[in-house]
């Protein structure tokens, strides 16, 4: 990295010659990338190629047999539709809350100067930081002890091992970190654009629904990727608070693959690969708006 | 309408997160197994944990590697390919693209990826390292498995750190790099003394996400081998006393307690770095 470089006037920077230092440098990021690359696309090779044949030959070897019989039975075998649809009985209805509530509170504080809204924000921020485990025994005591009716928790009848449970208590963790950032953004929002529709008669709601809502569709957007794909991957919260098998979601089911007595760990890649697939589609499609969602937290202004 | 909407989130929030959390703290000088009687035991749940509780030290000791190991090598390895990718023009997308993927994925799913490439018999670590006649057992051998751990959780933290650093950086006014520059400054120099004062506010980020990263770690540990034999950590500690049929409540709780002082300190210096510097721009 000689300093020369940096001294010449940066619009002519793609012109510089390649010098022994920029090709170093670029080996060293191929080789890192695709080094990256390796934990997620060997077991994807594995996953299409039968155990008997990895084992004899090992994971590093020409394949005889390519197919995709490992993710049938993944798919049947655990019972992964009923897994996904558990995750999305889950997921959806609290991304979609905690979007809601966190965006009326962080319209609440950023634009209505609520009285108290700086301690509320310290309280929904702080409590987003607390480690899950600081909460977990009493939150799961409770959980045993709240009845619900059989038709919205079945068969324990409890708050604990419901759906209702688990969305409540990601939509409470979530929340804080939801409101400080939209309230973050929201604060970016030139005071004019509220002020005429305040002139115009627009009620709390109106201002809310109808002029701020709009205004932040794209920081909603990133959150609510990057909270799709965090309430996605839980594990903890199903793990502690459910216990009915058949309940649980997707990414605390793949146990259901591994046996006792004989891992296959193609057919346990073909499983954990089928999981991680929406989670990779989402970021795909979504890049901008996952990365956007990363950085929005950390880089206010 | 308007006080639903915001009682309903602050209620959730407070019934949710800040009673439990006050309700662990009151717990934790207790004894209770969950259905008889809570007796107060003043501080022995802590001094018989501290004392008396063969797994507890391992935790905290595996705990604190993760933490060193997060904050030492994986932080400043994201932070280093940040650098190196805010230079460079070709193929960053692709860089970029290679280095978060990890992140968008469960840590439970890389647990299970793990197996495959770190098991004894079949594994392809050893397979790469011609260990085939003399196996490793990456995840079983309780002196090496939490290594095999480290550098799975590494691989997704550094993606995220270069992310944010990565954002951080295109943030920084080119206009003080050509100053520097002027000044007779190299790239080290104005790197260290220049850019990298600037980024403060992405190293508290990035400083309470390693930290809180480190201590919440739980999900690999616990899809590989339920936080066992050489990956105990304190997070599995809590859960262990509560799920299960030892239902120690009060004993759990401790241990809850004793992460939540080891991370206030973290919480605390991040909120008031944020929230001051709200006050300067107000």
């Amino acid at each position: 990295m000689s300093g020369d470089r940096d001294t010449q006037p940066v619009g002519r920077r793609n012109r510089r010659p390649v010098g022994p230092w920029r090709v170093v440098i670029r080996v060293f990021l191929w080789a890192m990338a695709l080094g990256w690359l390796v934990p997620l696309l060997l077991p994807l090779y594995a996953s299409l190629r039968p155990y008997a044949e990895t084992a004899a030959e090992g994971y590093f070897s020409l394949p005889k047999t390519l197919n995709f019989d490992y993710y049938v039975q993944a798919w049947q075998g655990g019972n992964l539709p009923r897994h996904f649809l558990n995750t999305l009985l889950v997921a959806v209805p609290a991304v979609v809350l905690t979007l809601f509530f966190a965006s009326f509170v962080a319209f609440l504080i950023s634009r209505r100067r609520l009285p108290g809204g700086r301690l509320l924000l310290i309280l929904f921020t702080a409590g987003n930081l607390l480690p899950q485990q600081v909460v977990l025994t009493p939150l799961y005591l409770m959980y045993t002890k709240i009845p619900l009716p059989w038709w919205m928790s079945w068969p324990s009848e409890l708050v604990y091992d419901s759906y209702w449970g688990i969305i409540a208590i990601h939509v409470a963790f979530q929340t804080g970190f939801c409101v400080f950032v939209l309230s973050n953004y929201m604060d970016t929002i030139p005071r004019e654009l509220i002020e005429a529709a305040t002139v115009d008669g627009a009620g709390v709601w109106r201002q809310y629904w109808q002029v701020v809502l709009p205004l932040v569709r794209p920081a909603l957007g990133a959150l609510g990727t990057l909270e799709f794909a965090w309430i996605y991957n839980d594990f903890l919260w199903a793990v502690v608070l459910m216990s009915t098998g058949d309940k649980l979601p997707v990414t605390s089911a793949l146990n259901n693959l591994r046996s006792v007595y004989f891992t296959d760990y193609n057919l346990l890649a073909a499983g954990s690969i089928l999981v991680a697939l929406p989670t990779l589609i989402v970021f795909f499609v979504l890049q901008r708006q996952f990365v956007a969602g990363l950085t929005l937290g950390a880089n206010k202004g | 309408m308007i006080g639903l909407l915001l009682g309903l989130p602050l209620l959730l929030d407070l019934v949710l997160i800040w009673g439990p959390a006050l309700a662990s703290i009151g717990l934790s000088f207790t004894s209770w197994d969950g259905l008889g009687e809570i007796r107060p035991v003043g501080l022995d749940n802590y001094v018989n944990i501290v004392s008396n509780y063969p797994p507890f030290w391992p935790a905290v000791w595996h705990n604190l590697l993760w933490l060193a190991f997060l904050g030492l090598v994986a932080t400043p390895f994201g932070l280093f390919l940040a650098v190196l990718l805010d230079r460079e023009m070709r193929f960053t997308r692709f860089y970029q693209t290679a280095f978060y993927l990890p992140v968008v994925l469960s840590l439970a799913v890389v647990g299970f990826l793990a197996q495959l490439i770190f098991s004894r018999d079949y594994g392809a670590a050893n397979a790469l390292l011609g260990r085939t006649d003399n196996p490793v057992d990456w995840l079983g051998d309780p002196s090496i498995n939490l290594w095999s751990v480290l550098l799975l959780v590494g691989w997704r933290h550094v993606g995220y750190v270069m992310l944010l650093y990565l954002a951080g950086l295109k943030a920084v006014d080119p206009g003080l790099k050509e100053a520097a520059a002027i000044d007779g400054a190299n790239e080290p120099q104005t790197f260290f003394r220049v850019v990298f004062p600037t980024l403060r506010p992405v190293n508290v980020i990035v400083l309470v996400i390693t930290v809180i990263e480190a201590l919440r770690a739980f999900d690999i540990v616990y899809a590989i081998n339920r936080g066992r034999n050489g990956l105990e950590l304190l997070s599995v500690l809590v859960t262990d006393n509560i799920v299960g049929e030892a239902s120690r409540i009060g004993y759990g709780s401790a241990i809850a307690v004793i992460l939540l002082l080891i991370s206030t300190g973290f919480i605390a210096t991040y909120l008031v770095q944020v929230f001051r510097r709200e006050e300067d721009q107000a």
